[in-house]
């Protein structure tokens, strides 16, 4: 399959990047390349396997749901970008 | 130059104090500036912690690990200090809490000297996709020192700290390990808590170690693993005394085949090959080329599974709690867009947008459940090998590292791991042990694989792996 321009842009858009103009053309050619790449899965006999989604045997590690503070409004506040004393900034939403 | 614990042991016995050993660090770690490997040096909390610890030798109630000067891959948080992954969408960002392995490491006394030099989010193997430059191979400095764990590589083989922490989600200690020289440890998957550890592939990354020898490896693993209540994924097996050694007989060893004898393989990794086939033969083992058709379907099998929890994981990434906040977006769309656009590298980029496709409506099954699927029949046969073999030995890398800016093209840098993503798909221990040099003067590896959770066997066999001389 070859990806088009218009499956890029779906993609990046989930992905929540840009890419535009050169960039774009890159991207998409490195996409199918790597496609190419993988598309050599297919010939892995696979009909009867289960997925492998868990890494390890430890089942259902639960700790006990004890409310504690683990961090301070003032520590998580302290890598934003923009901050108010009380809240993360975030740019206008709606304009009027 | 304090290359092992036991130099730095021996020297403090000598009547040297810890802070003057560190100074001696802190001094190599400036005359060696050129590598790239540090990206901070954190000079006033390593002296701090000196001083302390120098009174506690004297009051004779050190931990184990007091000396022992360790620096830390860019992707673990330690706190009130910066982590960046080496991405500029996390510069100046600093850790809130220590993690698990880290906080066990200063427990025992041990010193954190500084933050390494890594790939960006840990994604590479040459260490050219930091965001703050390339690190310098200390063995060759026109060559790469692999990655991602470049930075942690470079330091502990030129000597500027006494261990360093990294990651390995496909071979990232190992790689680099070979190339530089060192002793490159990945732990089985779940041995050693996450938490604390930069996400990159969730179900593939470990931390692990770089040391100059098997000892040390294993003295920081039986301080940092086991269970915690802060990673559910990690192992509550009991951690054995690693370094309880004891001589193996008899082990049943594999090769694998397929590897063994791919065309790519370096005449001189290859003779290496052989010269220990014979000599673990002479120490009476029993060696057998053992066929594993997988070799082919490795690299794509962790690059569809890897990509897809990158992708996941680096959503976290927004621009909006903390981070990179570009200053051109207007409203929340945009935020997202550019701030990540601007902040991540291209690799990054890349992976984030093939993992994004492979887990979309529509190529969910053909690729990422596929991928689950061939990592299920990769496992499977692992264990089939461990039924009955002891270990599976075969090179780190095919070659001895590259030049600088050798490799441009993405699928042939992935292609580098293709000897070690085998261990971070099974979830199994895997060790690169630092086997000779090739007549280009660089150092390479040779990698064991054990079986689950047997760590201590692992590097018993090492040990006599080891005697063996290869060159």
């Amino acid at each position: 399959m070859k990806i088009s321009e218009e499956t890029v842009d779906h993609i990046a858009h989930l992905a929540r990047l840009e890419f535009e103009g050169e960039s774009k053309d890159t991207i998409r050619e490195d996409l199918n390349r790597i496609v190419e790449f993988i598309d050599k899965l297919k010939e892995v006999e696979t009909d009867n396997v289960e997925p492998l989604i868990y890494m390890t045997d430890e089942v259902n590690r639960l700790r006990e749901d004890d409310p504690k503070v683990t961090l301070t409004q003032d520590e998580v506040l302290k890598n934003a970008p923009k901050k108010d004393s009380d809240y993360f900034r975030i740019p206008k939403v709606l304009d009027k | 130059m304090l290359r092992t614990y036991a130099d730095v042991k021996k020297k403090l016995s000598t009547g040297d104090t810890l802070m003057s050993i560190l100074e001696g660090y802190l001094s190599a770690i400036e005359a060696n500036k050129d590598l790239n490997a540090f990206l901070e040096v954190f000079e006033s909390s390593a002296k701090e912690k000196a001083a302390l610890v120098d009174e506690k030798i004297k009051n004779g109630t050190a931990g184990r690990l007091a000396g022992m000067v360790i620096g830390i891959k860019d992707n673990l948080c330690y706190k009130g200090h910066v982590v960046s992954a080496s991405s500029k969408i996390l510069e100046g960002f600093e850790s809130l809490f220590t993690g698990t392995a880290l906080e066990r490491l200063l427990e025992e006394d041990a010193i954190i000297i500084g933050r390494l030099n890594c790939d960006e989010f840990a994604m590479g193997s040459s260490n050219e996709n930091s965001a703050f430059g390339p690190v310098l191979n200390p063995a060759n400095k026109k060559m790469v020192p692999g990655g991602s764990s470049g930075g942690s590589a470079a330091a502990v083989a030129a000597g500027l700290c006494t261990a360093a922490l990294g990651s390995d989600t496909g071979g990232s200690i190992r790689q680099p390990a070979s190339f530089v020289g060192a002793y490159g440890l990945k732990p089985t998957y779940g041995r050693i808590s996450r938490h604390g550890l930069i996400a990159y592939a969730s179900s593939f990354d470990q931390i692990g170690t770089f040391t100059n020898n098997i000892e040390d490896s294993a003295l920081l693993l039986e301080v940092m693993a086991g269970e915690d209540e802060y990673d559910s994924t990690v192992s509550t097996r009991p951690v054995a005394d690693y370094n309880n050694v004891s001589e193996v007989k008899n082990q049943r060893i594999a090769i694998i085949k397929e590897g063994y004898e791919m065309e790519g393989n370096d005449p001189e990794v290859k003779l290496a090959m052989d010269k220990l086939i014979s000599g673990l033969k002479e120490q009476g083992h029993t060696v057998d080329l053992v066929s594993f058709p997988y070799l082919d379907y490795m690299v794509p099998t962790y690059y569809v599974l890897t990509t897809a929890e990158a992708s996941s994981n680096l959503s976290r990434f927004d621009g909006v709690h903390f981070g990179h906040r570009s200053e051109k977006a207007n409203g929340v769309e945009e935020t997202y867009k550019k701030s990540r656009s601007e902040g991540f590298g291209p690799e990054v980029q890349r992976r984030i947008m093939a993992g994004t496709f492979v887990l979309s409506h529509g190529y969910y099954d053909a690729y990422y459940t596929k991928g689950q699927r061939v990592r299920r029949v990769i496992q499977d046969k692992t264990i089939a090998i461990f039924k009955n073999y002891d270990a599976i030995v075969l090179p780190t890398t095919p070659t001895t590292a590259f030049e600088l800016n050798a490799v441009s093209d993405p699928i042939a840098m992935y292609l580098q791991d293709i000897y070690t993503v085998h261990a971070n798909l099974s979830g199994n221990p895997a060790i690169s042990l630092p086997m000779g040099k090739h007549s280009n003067g660089l150092p390479f590896g040779i990698q064991v694989i054990g079986d689950f959770f047997k760590e201590k066997e692992m590097f018993n066999f090492s040990r006599q792996l080891e005697k063996i001389y290869v060159n």
